[in-house]
C-alpha cells in the first residue's frame, strides 16, 4: 500500500493529526494526508467536531470556575493574614 | 519616582483580603484537592515575601502571584507524575484504548466509533448536562494526562515548557495529547444519554 493510502484507511493517525492540528501547524504532508483522510472518513469528521468541542467547553469550565467565588476557610485566613503580618514586621 | 509606583503596588497586608480566594481557586480547579490547594496559597504568598524586591511592577500583583503560583501548581504536577508514570490509572487507561482501533489498518473498531451526539450543533458550550459528564470525565482521567492537558488547553502553555517541566519528550507528549483526547470523547459518548 503506497503511504497516501495507508493514511486514507488510518483512523489511528487521523485522529492524532486532529490533535496536532489545534496545537501547532502542521506539515504541508500532514495537511494533505488530513484531507484526504476527512474526505473519505465521517467518523473522524465526528471525532474532529467532537475535539475541538471539548476543548472549547473545557475552557470554559475554567473560565467559570476560576470566576466562581470558592471562598477559602475564614480561620485560615486570618491565619494567613497573622503569618504575613509577622514576616512583615520582622 | 519609580520607587513610589513600586511601594503603592505590593502591599502584602491586602493580599489574603484581596487575592487568596483567587488563588485558591486557581489551583482547586487544577488540582481537584482543597488541602493541597490551601498549602499552595499559603506558600505563594510566602514565596511572595521572600522575593518582594524582584516584582517590577511590571504586571499587576494579581498576574505575579498568580505566576508564582502556577509553578506551585506544576510542581505538583510534576511530582504527581513522576509517582503515577507506572502506576495503574495510566496503564489501565492505555488498555482501555487498545481496541479502539484495529491493530491491521488504524481504523476504528465498530463498537468504539464517534457517533454524533446531537449537541454538536446545538450550542453545546451552554449545555448543561454535556459540561457535567465531561467534568466527570475529566476527573477520571489519569493525573499526568489531565497535567498535559490543562496545561495545553486551558493555559495555553507551548509545548516546550510543558515537556520540561513534567520532563517528557515530545513524542510522548504527543502520545498524551493523543491519547487523553480519544478517552475524554469515548467517556462522553459512553454517559451521554
Amino acid at each position: 500500500m503506497g503511504e497516501l493510502k495507508k493514511i486514507a484507511y488510518n483512523c489511528k493517525k487521523a485522529t492524532l493529526l486532529i490533535e496536532k492540528k489545534q496545537i501547532t501547524l502542521l506539515t504541508l504532508r500532514e495537511k494533505l494526508e488530513l484531507k484526504i483522510h476527512l474526505a473519505g472518513c465521517s467518523v473522524c469528521r465526528t471525532f474532529e467536531k467532537q475535539s475541538i468541542m471539548i476543548n472549547e467547553l473545557v475552557k470554559k469550565l475554567f473560565d467559570e470556575a476560576n470566576q466562581k467565588e470558592l471562598h477559602l476557610d475564614n480561620d485560615y485566613k486570618t491565619a494567613l493574614q497573622q503569618e504575613i503580618e509577622t514576616r512583615l514586621n520582622n | 519616582m519609580n520607587l513610589e509606583t513600586k511601594e503603592l503596588t505590593v502591599d502584602p497586608r491586602q493580599w489574603v483580603s484581596k487575592y487568596a480566594d483567587y488563588l485558591y481557586n486557581y489551583a482547586l480547579t487544577r488540582l481537584n484537592d482543597e488541602d493541597i490547594a490551601r498549602d499552595l496559597v499559603q506558600d505563594t504568598f510566602l514565596a511572595a515575601l521572600e522575593k518582594i524586591q524582584s516584582f517590577k511592577g511590571e504586571s499587576s500583583e494579581r498576574t505575579w502571584l498568580t505566576a508564582i503560583l502556577k509553578y506551585k501548581v506544576i510542581d505538583i504536577y510534576r511530582k504527581k507524575s513522576a509517582t503515577i508514570l507506572l502506576k495503574p490509572d495510566v496503564t489501565q487507561a492505555e488498555k482501555e484504548q487498545d481496541n479502539f482501533f484495529n491493530t491491521e489498518d488504524g481504523h476504528w473498531n465498530a463498537e468504539h466509533r464517534p457517533i454524533l451526539l446531537g449537541v454538536e450543533d446545538n450550542d453545546p458550550l451552554h449545555n448543561k448536562e454535556l459540561a457535567h459528564i465531561l467534568q466527570l470525565c475529566m476527573h477520571k482521567l489519569p493525573a499526568l494526562w489531565l497535567s498535559v492537558f490543562t496545561m495545553k488547553h486551558v493555559d495555553g502553555e507551548n509545548t516546550e515548557m510543558i515537556c520540561t517541566s513534567l520532563k517528557l519528550s515530545t513524542s510522548n507528549y504527543w502520545v498524551i495529547i493523543h491519547r487523553a483526547k480519544l478517552n475524554l470523547r469515548a467517556c462522553l459518548q459512553r454517559n451521554w444519554s
